[in-house]
């Protein structure tokens, strides 16, 4: 029978689609299998370096296995903390705000004092050319955080100056820096509560 | 032969073009077409799947029954296009960081199924890597003019940060062409490219009658002389 033939008969579509199905999820299942370690390697490459963006300075701990995790008004709060000399020096966790079009994700370190050291936006569905000037790469407005507390500005300031805050808002978003001051703002009352825990100052309670 | 590989690259590039001729592919079209350096991004990621999904469409053509080729196709782009994914993901992971967001839109790109059917499944290897390669070509050459009207209308720049798509060597490319310019928000969402793709659809159809007209006249001319 020759191929043309074979081509019309059910059984022979029949194998076929099976045999595809089976050959490509072979194939996947071997490149998952292949990729899988240097994938991983990669994002934790990744979030190492997201995460040293914003704990500038030396610390001599190994960031990604120093977790504590606790719950938060947002849910569980995964905190990173870097140690010198087994003190922790500071925190970085992530804080979700509300833009113009989803979650914005954002990192943020602070200092034992309570200072931020800086904010990073990791993930946001801003409109581009817009809202995302709250990216590093776009604008230099994530970097007016570095430096402020709680106490400074003190806590009405911490809006966009058409809120009546120190901050800058964009032509044409004012949504979507809205939403990280009040995320950033979120994240450092945050750290003000559970300040104990989050500097392991315990006392080995807990 | 030469005939046939000019024919197949003039269709790719104009005449059958993927956006302003086919009209497929309009959803990561108007998507991703808020900068050039998005629309270049995109179309260079398309191009280097429909190269391999037109080349392996091509050579399985023989043991495909019609019947059932739809299916078959699709399973074969998309497991091409998630290995590429985890490729990408592994082993340029910088790429990937910029790339990435794009190859995702590409599965569900009907661009790459359209010139599979149309094209990969009658012809040999070399004739649909060619295809593909123009098809390609004229896809990014649309993508990135869409994108660069937009960019000038919407934020007065072109190729803003091309160097993150491209390396630091391309940051040549980013132009501002109005400077302190307010933004034309409608330009940059949706329907600013929804007005972008009709309007350059228009210009390609005065261009092509234009064209046409001309043919005529002179071959009337031929005849009459």
């Amino acid at each position: 029978m020759s191929l043309e033939q074979l081509r019309g008969k059910l059984f022979y579509q029949g194998l076929l689609l099976g045999g595809v199905a089976l050959i490509t999820s072979a194939a996947l299942a071997f490149a998952s299998r292949a990729t899988e370690a240097d994938i991983k390697a990669a994002e934790a490459a990744d979030l190492k370096q997201s995460l040293s963006q914003v704990l500038p300075g030396e610390y001599d701990n190994d960031l990604l296995n120093d977790t504590v995790t606790l719950t938060s008004e947002q849910g569980e709060m995964l905190v990173y903390r870097a140690r010198r000399a087994g003190k922790v020096e500071a925190v970085v966790y992530r804080v979700v705000g509300s833009g113009y079009a989803g979650a914005i994700v954002c990192v943020m370190g602070v200092s034992r004092e309570g200072k931020v050291l800086g904010v990073r936006v990791i993930k946001h569905t801003e409109t581009p050319g817009l809202g995302d000037k709250i990216e590093p790469a776009k604008g230099n407005w994530i970097h007016s955080f570095e430096g402020k507390w709680l106490g400074e500005p003190v806590a009405e300031k911490w809006a966009v100056k058409k809120d009546g805050g120190v901050f800058d808002q964009f032509a044409g978003a004012t949504i979507t820096p809205r939403g990280v001051v009040k995320a950033v703002k979120g994240g450092l009352v945050f750290f003000e509560k559970e300040r104990a825990q989050l500097l392991d100052e315990t006392g080995g309670k807990s | 032969m030469n005939e046939k590989y000019a024919r197949i690259t003039r269709d790719g590039l104009w005449n059958n073009n993927v956006v302003f001729a086919q009209m497929l592919a309009l959803c990561p079209t108007l998507a991703v077409t808020s900068s050039a350096t998005n629309g270049l991004g995109m179309g260079l990621a398309t191009t280097a799947v429909l190269v391999v999904s037109n080349m392996l469409i091509s050579s399985v053509r023989e043991f495909v029954s019609a019947e059932v080729r739809i299916p078959v196709y699709i399973v074969l782009i998309a497991t091409l296009v998630t290995l590429l994914d985890m490729a990408l993901n592994a082993w340029v992971h910088e790429l990937y960081k910029v790339l990435g967001l794009f190859i995702a839109l590409i599965v569900v790109n009907c661009a790459i199924l359209g010139r599979a059917e149309s094209f990969a499944s009658k012809n040999g290897v070399a004739d649909s890597a060619l295809d593909g390669l123009m098809m390609g070509l004229g896809f990014t050459a649309s993508l990135v003019l869409i994108g660069g009207v937009r960019e000038i209308f919407g934020s007065g720049t072109l190729f803003a940060n091309a160097h993150l798509l491209l390396g630091p060597a391309f940051a040549f490319l980013e132009t501002t062409i109005v400077p302190d310019y307010k933004g034309f928000l409608l330009m940059i969402l949706p329907p600013g490219g929804f007005m972008v793709v009709g309007l350059l659809l228009a210009a390609k159809r005065v261009i092509d009658q234009r064209q046409a007209e001309r043919a005529d006249t002179a071959a009337a001319g031929a005849e009459t002389s």
